[in-house]
This record gives C-alpha cells, structure tokens and sequence, in this order.
C-alpha cells in the first residue's frame, strides 16, 4: 500500500507559524496480530473503548485480526504508536509498531 | 463452580457484581497473585541511575523474558530485536507496573467482599482476567483447535486443572465484557439483562 507524497504548493496563504516538523504524511502503523486467548468481544470492546472507533469499524478490525491474522489498527507519528503498542500490551493484547512502507 | 454461574452481572442500578463462594473467591485471589508474581519489576539496583530510576527506566540489555508466559505479558514491540530492547528499557517497567496495580485492585476488591463482590475497577477486572488468561494459555499451550483435546485430557494430567481454570476465567470475562457493551452481545440497552441490587 503506497500512499500519494504530500507536495506543499507554496502559496501566499499559508500560514508561515506551520511547523516545519509537523509530519504530514502518517508514516507509522501499529498492527495487532491474532492469538488463541483474546476474545473477539473482548479485541472489539479494547478497540471501541481505546481507539473511541465506531461498533463496525472496531469489529471490523476484530474479524481482520482473527481471520487474516493481523490488523491495522491506527497509524500517525513513532511515538503516537509507541503509545498505541503500550496500551495494546496493556490490555494484553498482542501488537507492533512499524514504518508503514 | 457454583455461584458464579451467571458470571459478572449488571444490577438495576447500574452496579456490577460477581456471585462467588468462598473457594472462587480464593481461586480468584490466588490467579490475581500469581499474574503480580509473574510481572512484578524487580527491585531498582542501589547503585542504579538515580533520574533513570525514578523515571522507571533499566540500564543495560533488556529482551523478552525467557519464560513465555511473561514474554506473553511483555512482548516485543518491534520486530527488530534492538529496536524492541530500546523500546523495553523506556516502557517495560510502567507496563510491568500497571499491570500489577490492575491485578492488586482485583485483590483489594475480593478482599473487601463477601459473597458478592462490587466491580469498583472493569478495567482491572478485564486486565487481570485477560493477563491470567494470557499466562495461562501459554502454559498449556492453547491454541485455535486445541479447546477439545485440552477439555478431554485425564484428569491426572497437570494441563487439565490449569485448562478448567483458563475455562472459567475466559467465562467470568465473557460475562464482564456483556456487562460493559451488552451491544456486542446482540443487546439493547433496553433488554439487556439486569438482575436486582
């Protein structure tokens, strides 16, 4: 999966405080793998309850880690998924974080 | 196995609350104890960092732990092995932490109850329930197509009495789960079962 580079047009409106360091591209993914002892009901309630996503989108999520064997679950800067992984292994649930390449 | 045969349960009021005898109530004690046993951190060395110690952090080469039950608990966060040690050396011990203090609530409310114990902490009740699982699991080396031959073995094999307890864990936090989103369960808020306080 690719994803269309950012390219800034410079024009007179741009707000020049935009901070240079803001990533604009999304480059990091935290994935959950399946395993044998979390329940789906219980990696639908961690997603709805963390991530605050949606019933569908949280069990859709579910099925994909349970039947293809991961899922991305939310992507952004390295440290934002750093604290994404955290939670997950909070919560016991399996996961790792990656470039999203 | 008696009281608790309805598991976690939502009261009119709002309130959840477990029915158990006082042998589940001591079995859940003791799974709660065990899950602070497996992950607790080891004391801080006195010649250690004093910043490093009090922001949490371990000095030297941390990797997953050698017992799978606890590489379970605290699993690599990168597939990369030094990327992983980095990552542990930061976050390895708060985690080890929150889990503790899940696992010493659980306790702390057992403790206080009798025979119908008050969920003051879901979280921690899931948490624990998840982690004991979790270790558990690993124990007897579950997996996806395992359930009946695990649920079939000779009551003197050691893996039986470990598999009816992961049973009964797994049941009580279905239970806990339908309590807090009876939606994923196919409930209502209107029909969801509700027993009196």
């Amino acid at each position: 999966m690719s994803r269309a580079a950012v390219t800034p047009e410079i024009t007179p409106e741009i707000d020049e405080a935009v901070d240079e360091d803001v990533e604009v591209q999304r480059p990091w993914i935290t994935i959950v793998w399946n395993d044998p002892v979390n329940l789906m009901s219980y990696v639908t309630y961690v997603f709805m309850n963390y991530f605050k996503y949606p019933r569908d989108k949280a069990e859709k999520l579910m099925r994909d880690v349970h039947y293809k064997g991961r899922a991305v679950v939310s992507s952004g800067t390295r440290e934002e998924m750093e604290r994404d992984v955290t939670a997950m292994h909070s919560y016991g649930l399996w996961a790792t974080l990656q470039r999203d390449d | 196995m008696s009281e608790s045969t309805y598991g976690f349960q939502r009261t009119a009021t709002g309130r959840i609350v477990l029915r158990a005898d006082k042998v589940e109530r001591g079995l859940l004690s003791s799974v709660a104890r065990q899950v602070i046993d497996l992950v607790k951190p080891e004391e801080m060395p006195e010649d250690a960092d004093p910043l490093a110690a009090a922001l949490g952090w371990t000095e030297g080469d941390v990797g997953p732990s050698d017992d799978p039950a606890v590489a379970r608990l605290l699993p690599n966060a990168y597939a990369d092995e030094a990327e992983s040690a980095d990552f542990r050396r930061f976050t390895e011990r708060d985690l080890r932490q929150t889990k503790v203090q899940h696992a010493t609530t659980v306790l702390e409310e057992i403790e206080r109850s009798g025979e119908k114990i008050t969920v003051g902490s879901p979280e921690s009740w899931l948490g624990t329930l998840n982690d004991a699982r979790l270790a558990i699991g690993t124990r007897i080396q579950i997996s996806e197509d395992n359930h009946e031959e695990l649920a079939g073995l000779a009551e003197d094999d050691p893996r039986a009495g470990l598999f009816h307890v992961y049973d009964w864990l797994t049941f009580l936090q279905e239970s806990l789960v339908r309590c807090l989103d009876p939606s994923l369960y196919g409930f209502t808020e209107d029909d969801a079962p509700v027993i009196d306080d």
